[in-house]
């Protein structure tokens, strides 16, 4: 026999009455209203659902308030952190490149450039110089990959709809360029179709360029892997799905698998109108 | 179809329309104290719209699986029993907390549906497990959380076409859903929810004995 919720507590302990709704297990219901009593845990069936029901509301809200605190902001923030490491990891390489450069002819380029020189240790003090700022680089292109790792792990919380169709950084990317899942949700998918793109847009609406097709859902294998022509419509379709995933997990926050099937059906078919991919 | 008590039709702006009476919970209309429960919002609202058999009294012990922001559990818990609402999504949940909060026989789980084992130590023995989970699945969870019914329990639930197939033609998703419910539990009663709820199938079933 298993026991019930209420096993081992003291009445007017809320808190450890919360805990152990949220940890509790058992394999089968039972008669717990009339346990309790029989344990001497409430004096009436009243009581006990009072006092179950003080512990159910503490439990879902204290397990609501966890989960929504891995919420959007501090996805916008790690995602955007991520990117200026990116950026300045590159940049900084190139110095590093540069400057290692003038003092030797085979010096290599880039990030492994950077690594290598990362691991040495020289004596001479210009060499040491060189050599410290390669590993502030190293250190800051490992810095991105955590906060990759962290964009991974918090977007299917905080956009579980949205980061399954997208992937986590591409739905971190649209969440951050739109100011927040709630901004997200109220754009059109119109608008959804060239974030990211604004630069093309503004010159389009100067009338000095096209209208963009799309701007960062480029990234997404459902544009990218489209054959040019039919390209326009592949980012139409995905654009149109990802708005509405967004609302999904904003107002609702349900996962809806019946999207991705049905995006999944429509590049299908846009795919073949041209006859393969 | 009887109503159960608790559940009357009333006049809205003319229109005869199911209502129950309790606080104010989600800016739906009230009239005397009575409050709109919009068949085209609610699965169960429809069922019991569209003159269902779901043996429904009122008063009974409720498990509602997938009570989402609360608007249907809010008018179950104004006219049955002790009612455990669980939820698996955190937003919605906070919805569901603030209906809870102005209703003494409303207990908020937030926890998933596959898995009852994880609130088997809250939740009694019922009378009636209500389902409306969009998950895939939906007949294997109607039938894990069989073990809270007794042999004169009634399953009331609402199968969602795409959430098993999106692709799939909603009748033979149907067949296979009831199908697979029947290795646990006598159907009783089916049909679709249209026109208020597009590719839905309404149930009523009870505990097969012996089996399982």
């Amino acid at each position: 026999m298993t026991d019930g919720w209420f096993a081992g507590l003291e009445p007017g302990d809320t808190e450890a009455a919360a805990a152990s709704i949220r940890e509790g297990t058992a394999e089968e219901p039972a008669d717990w209203p009339a346990l309790a009593v029989q344990a001497g845990f409430a004096e009436d069936e009243a009581s006990y659902y009072r006092l179950l029901r003080a512990a159910t509301v503490a439990a879902a809200s204290a397990a609501a308030t966890e989960r929504e605190r891995a919420d959007d902001r501090q996805l916008v923030h790690a995602v955007r952190v991520m990117d200026d490491c990116r950026e300045a990891a590159n940049g900084l390489a190139e110095r590093v490149a540069e400057w290692g450069g003038s003092r030797d002819a085979d010096a290599g380029a880039g990030l492994d450039y950077a690594r290598e020189l990362a691991d040495s240790e020289p004596s001479d003090p210009v060499d040491r110089r060189v050599a410290s700022l390669a590993r502030r680089v190293v250190d800051l292109d490992e810095e991105r990959e955590r906060l990759r790792r962290f964009v991974e792990r918090t977007a299917p919380e905080v956009a579980p709809n949205l980061t399954a169709m997208a992937g986590p950084v591409l739905a971190a990317r649209l969440i951050a360029l739109a100011g927040g899942l709630a901004a997200l949700a109220k754009k059109p998918s119109g608008t959804v179709q060239v974030l990211g793109a604004e630069d093309a847009l503004f010159a389009h609406l100067r009338g000095s360029a096209p209208s963009p097709k799309h701007g960062i859902i480029y990234t997404h294998e459902y544009v990218r892997g489209t054959a040019r022509e039919q390209r326009g419509s592949a980012a139409r379709a995905l654009a149109g799905k990802l708005a509405i995933a967004a609302r999904v997990d904003h107002y609702s926050g349900e996962r809806k698998p019946e999207l991705e099937t049905e995006l999944d059906a429509r590049i299908g078919r846009i795919r073949e109108r041209e006859g393969g991919t | 179809m009887t109503l159960p008590e608790g559940v009357e039709r009333r006049s809205f702006e003319g229109r005869e329309r199911l209502a129950t009476s309790g606080p104010p919970a989600y800016g739906e209309p009230v009239v005397d104290g009575w409050r709109l429960w919009d068949a085209g919002r609610s699965k169960l609202g429809a069922m019991l719209d569209g003159g269902f058999d779901t043996g429904l009294r009122g008063g009974e012990t409720v498990l509602y699986l997938g009570a989402a922001a609360g608007t249907t559990v809010s008018h179950v818990a104004d006219f049955a029993g002790p009612t455990y609402a669980v939820e698996f999504a955190a937003r919605p949940m906070r919805d569901l907390l603030s209906v809870a909060r102005d209703r003494e026989n409303l207990f908020p789980l937030l926890t998933d549906a596959r898995r009852p084992e994880t609130y088997a130590h809250v939740v009694e023995p019922v009378d009636v497990v209500i389902q409306d989970v969009a998950t895939r699945g939906q007949a294997r969870v109607a039938l894990e959380n069989r073990r809270f019914l007794g042999t004169d329990g009634r399953l009331i639930a609402a199968i969602k076409a795409r959430s098993e197939d999106a692709t799939r033609d909603p009748a033979p998703v149907f067949e296979d859903a009831v199908a697979e419910l029947e290795t646990g539990y006598e159907v009783l009663e089916t049909g679709r929810l249209e026109p208020s709820h597009a590719d839905h199938l309404g149930v009523v079933a009870r505990p097969e004995d012996g089996t399982f």
